[in-house]
């Protein structure tokens, strides 16, 4: 078992909203863990949109959302922020002592005196192909991601996709597996130009088959898929297959905060408006995922549930101490935090 | 104004809106609160669940997908020959009287 990792503040989310919050929490000397499920800080800006502008972040009349990111990330930088990524927080205690013990996928245990959730639209997780059935299979012979490589080994293995998981995949479970076949609805790839050049010369080499067509529906039971239905410009087919890997992206879902015992309006989390505190006391809400009446869902709006927060959890942190406020323009305590003193 | 017809998958309900040039077909279908249409990125097309079939009728005046919307029309659901993004569908003049089709599903 790892270690526990003792803070005071950890932060579920890595987005804007998480980051600014950091710069918030630091001025009054709180120390924050940064956990979220993509693979670098920025949530939906750098996932979704890196190079779209943004017009209504004060003060910048246009900003993109990788150098929002990267500002926001300079920012914080005095306060040092830990960060844990690609990791899901799984679990969420309160504890005797009323402190709080997160734990996420990869095994870390955390003891943390607030938890501040700021996951946006809520976590990146691969995206469900709408085909009729497939949860059914889903675990046992349909996979969204590779843990284990030998779970293909000697099976009839079936990607769909055409992007850089769909082709990487491809080419290497193709030694192992008895069969691929690699099923992407046109000729094109948004794969890197050499993966799928390696993969047509697999195809030609008879090592993967490669099929045209969109997949339209399963067949099998008891969780084994047995068949797929391919559909293309000659009709419908099927095509045999023991594993299914459908690589169609990401969606956000609200994953496992839904299971933390927090009141929720409508897959959002209902907080208050004074403290932006969720139903549990210590348990904080900002940014995208949280709600209440007037509620806009603006990276602005965030910005300012952080700071609001940070009052609050203050003093959960540091009871009986007398919080001041202070402007960064003037107070050379604030400054000296930030390293310009 | 420019009016945009949006039909229902199952034929049943055509709703006629009226579009402001320069919106995006997207915009419009949420303004009017069109069943089907989810647009959860909110029109970075960056997420595909705003797919629809333009009438064949329009497909030309319409035009084609861009590479990126292309790309991103790989996670739809049922793509046909016919298929958009409607958030990267600009309302003009020449569209008045378009037609489209919502899909079954988004994905």
């Amino acid at each position: 078992m790892s270690e526990i990792i003792r803070t005071d503040v950890v932060i579920v989310g890595a987005g804007p909203v998480g980051l600014f919050a950091v710069f918030e929490l630091g001025l009054y000397d709180l120390k924050c863990h940064l956990i979220d499920i993509l693979d670098r800080p920025g949530g939906q800006c750098a996932e979704l949109y890196p190079e779209k502008p943004i017009y209504d972040i004060p003060a910048w009349p246009e900003i993109s959302g990788q150098a929002l990111v990267d500002r926001l990330m300079e920012q914080i930088k005095p306060f040092s922020p830990q960060f844990h990524l690609n990791r899901m927080v799984t679990k969420l205690e309160r504890q005797a002592d009323g402190s709080f013990r997160v734990e996420t996928d990869e095994g870390e245990i955390f003891e943390t005196k607030v938890v501040v959730i700021a996951a946006g639209g809520g976590s990146f997780q691969p995206k469900r192909p709408p085909v009729p059935g497939i949860e059914a299979y889903e675990g046992t012979s349909v996979f969204y991601s590779v843990r284990r490589m030998e779970a293909f080994r000697d099976q009839d293995v079936m990607i769909v996709g055409g992007g850089d998981s769909a082709l990487d995949w491809a080419l290497n479970l193709q030694p192992i597996a008895k069969s691929l076949t690699l099923v992407h609805r046109r000729a094109e790839f948004r794969a890197a130009p050499d993966s799928v050049k390696k993969m047509f010369e697999l195809v030609d080499s008879g090592g993967i088959r490669f099929e045209l067509g969109q997949v339209t529906g399963l067949k099998g039971e008891n969780g084994q898929i047995a068949a797929v239905k391919i559909k293309d410009s000659d009709g419908e087919k099927e095509l045999p297959a023991t594993r299914m890997l459908p690589f169609f992206g990401l969606t956000m879902k609200l994953g496992p905060v839904a299971d933390w015992g927090l009141n929720l309006h409508e897959n959002l989390i209902a907080v208050d408006t004074e403290k932006f505190e969720t139903s549990e006391p210590g348990i904080f809400a900002i940014g995208d995922i949280n709600w209440y009446p007037g509620k806009l869902k603006l990276i602005l709006s965030g910005f300012h549930e952080a700071a609001l927060m940070t009052q609050a959890a203050k003093r959960i942190v540091s009871p009986g101490e007398r919080v001041v406020f202070q402007y960064t323009t003037s107070s050379t305590s604030l400054q000296k935090k930030l390293g310009v003193q | 104004m420019t009016k945009i017809t949006f039909v229902s998958f199952d034929g049943t309900t055509r709703t006629e809106v009226d579009a402001e040039n320069g919106s995006t077909v997207m915009e419009n279908a949420i303004r009017n609160a069109i069943p089907g249409i989810d647009a959860e990125c909110g029109g970075a097309c960056a997420c595909a669940t705003c797919h629809v079939y333009v009438d064949e009728e329009w497909t030309q005046e319409v035009g084609e997908p861009e590479p990126m919307e292309e790309d991103m029309l790989d996670f739809a659901y049922d793509v046909r020959p016919t298929s958009r993004l409607s958030c990267q569908i600009k309302v003009r003049d020449e569209m008045d009287g378009l037609v489209v089709h919502i899909p079954e599903r988004q994905s």
